[in-house]
């Protein structure tokens, strides 16, 4: 038969020989290796201690944005929705009333807006779809649940904390490649 | 001259006849695809529209047999008839792309572009003359006119700063009703719709000035911000209606009318004027005959999602009960228990005016 690869070895049947059969030369030769590893860099980390910084491109969770008097940006334009390849992203618009100006950009606002991270693929096209930078993906990881209900992250899970009020916490989850 | 001569006229190398008398707009028409120019203020069902936004400007490079000279100017075609032996220039023209872009660049000076918050994104013609003509940038940085806000009754809305003054609504109000209302007060820069002393207008057809708009300067308030236009599913209905012809089409989504308008053909305009009482109060399911979809043009965002039911399309038959001697599919999860999305209870196309926070109170989740 003619041999798929180059690199093909034919398997040795002599006998071991004397030093073969002592087999400390060979446990010693291991051992070596193996200490060896003692000096070396470590290639892993202490996680929950220790974290990796994310690259600047990670997509992560989301979040919805407000503008630095600490309303929130998104109108219920659908864009994102309509961008989603997954469709994980559904809103209800509303009107502003009259009075909450501070609350909201645009006369129009989202009164409801939900993503499904089940069906989320974390790709991003929201954040690029968005006209108002409303939603743009953050540095964290959607946490692990036991129930799939806790999946579905409403307009409360997803808004930021406010830059006023709470100006920490907003920048904590602004992240940290958004702050410099 | 009568009315039955014939006339040979040229427009992009294609050859038509056409009677005397005929606009080079509506001779393009008859050829049909992209030959036929834009136009954001004729309107072929309104007598004496046309003429005033510039965007189906068109070159005439041969006036007539018997003239053969060309025209000096790029001129208006819904305003220009056809002559023997005309030869117009559309696309193929590129002094008339570039003064298209122009036009498209001045129409837009003065519009703000907040398409995210415009109920009429989506089908809006001149967010689609501007895609198409690569101009929905703007280079404008000075401040765009702003009106004092009108309230012209509860079912029409007025965004005067959305508006490109093309006439249109103006004469369906002449033309359609007994008494116009509204008009077009002060000139220039000034000039705005408006109805003299903010008078509510209230005529039984007075709703087709939302469907001849086309920009979102008037668009219905019982629809406003309650969905966009892509996510709904326009269906082609029926009613036995006393006061107009009652053929419709409901943007539905799952079984709610969102909105009903008229039907609109391949120019964007109307095929019958519907009344307000099809319009504004028939939002249910109940009150109309549904015909079937309607077809929506492949390359509008309108036709995204539907993966079935174009015309000729059906929805695949549900296997799974047939393969498992009739056991229901195991659910792990049914999204309306969890969703607070699209409640049963809050039924948002029934609302007569946008929604509000109120409507959306914690409690009733």
């Amino acid at each position: 038969m003619q041999a798929l690869t180059s690199r093909g070895k034919e398997v040795s049947r002599k006998p071991m020989s004397f030093m073969e059969r002592l087999y400390i030369p060979s446990i010693l030769k291991g051992m070596a290796i193996t200490f060896s590893h003692i000096f070396k860099k470590q290639p892993t980390i202490h996680y929950p201690e220790q974290k990796r910084e994310f690259s600047p491109v990670f997509r992560g969770l989301h979040v919805l944005n407000r503008d630095e008097e600490g309303r929130e940006r998104c109108t219920a334009c659908g864009l994102c929705a309509v961008a989603c390849p997954a469709e994980a992203i559904t809103m209800e618009g509303a009107e502003r009333l009259e009075g909450e100006e501070n609350k909201y950009r645009e006369e129009k606002y989202a009164a409801k807006y939900e993503i499904n991270m089940l069906r989320c693929i974390f790709c991003g096209l929201c954040e690029e779809a968005c006209p108002k930078d409303a939603i743009y993906l953050s540095e964290t990881f959607a946490p692990a649940n036991f129930t799939r209900k806790g999946f579905i992250y409403g307009k409360e899970d997803l808004l930021i904390p406010d830059p006023i009020t709470a100006p920490e916490e907003f920048a904590k989850a602004r992240g940290a490649h958004r702050n410099n | 001259m009568s009315d039955s001569t014939l006339f040979k006229v040229t427009i992009d190398n294609i050859t038509i006849e056409v009677p005397a008398g005929t606009t080079v707009l509506n001779a393009a028409r008859k050829i049909g695809g992209e030959v036929a120019p834009p136009a954001m203020c004729y309107y072929s069902k309104l007598e004496g529209s046309g003429g005033k936004c510039r965007t189906c400007l068109v070159e005439v490079s041969k006036g007539s047999e018997k003239d053969p000279r060309p025209m000096p100017k790029l001129v208006a075609s819904c305003r220009t008839t056809v002559m023997d032996g005309m030869e117009v220039k559309n696309i193929t023209s590129e002094k008339v792309i570039d003064a298209r872009n122009g036009v498209v660049e001045f129409l837009l000076i003065n519009h703000p572009l907040d398409c995210p918050v415009c109920d009429q994104a989506g089908e809006c013609h001149l967010q689609d003359l501007s895609y198409e003509h690569g101009k929905e940038g703007t280079r404008y940085e000075f401040q765009r006119r702003t009106f004092k806000k009108h309230d012209i009754g509860p079912y029409i809305q007025l965004h005067m700063t959305r508006c490109i003054l093309c006439y249109r609504c103006v004469y369906t109000a002449d033309q359609l009703t007994n008494k116009r209302e509204h008009g077009i007060l002060d000139r220039g820069d000034h000039a705005e719709i408006a109805t003299f002393i903010e008078k509510s207008l209230d005529n039984d057809f007075i709703g087709n000035v939302i469907d001849v708009c086309p920009v979102g300067a008037l668009t219905d308030k019982t629809f406003r911000f309650k969905n966009r236009v892509w996510f709904l599913k326009p269906m082609d209905a029926h009613r036995d209606c006393p006061t107009c012809s009652g053929k419709v089409t409901l943007w539905n989504r799952g079984d709610e009318v969102f909105r009903v308008t008229a039907r609109k053909d391949q120019w964007g305009e109307v095929e019958d004027w519907i009344c307000n009482t099809c319009r504004f109060e028939k939002k249910k399911t109940s009150d109309w005959v549904i015909e079937g979809p309607r077809m929506i043009d492949r390359h509008s965002v309108i036709s995204q999602g539907h993966y079935a039911g174009n015309v000729g399309t059906t929805i695949p038959t549900e296997t799974f009960e047939k393969v498992h001697n009739g056991r229901q599919p195991n659910l792990l999860m049914d999204i309306h228990d969890v969703s607070n999305v699209n409640k049963q209870h809050i039924r948002l196309s029934l609302l007569e005016r946008p929604a509000h926070s109120t409507d959306f109170t914690p409690n009733q989740d």
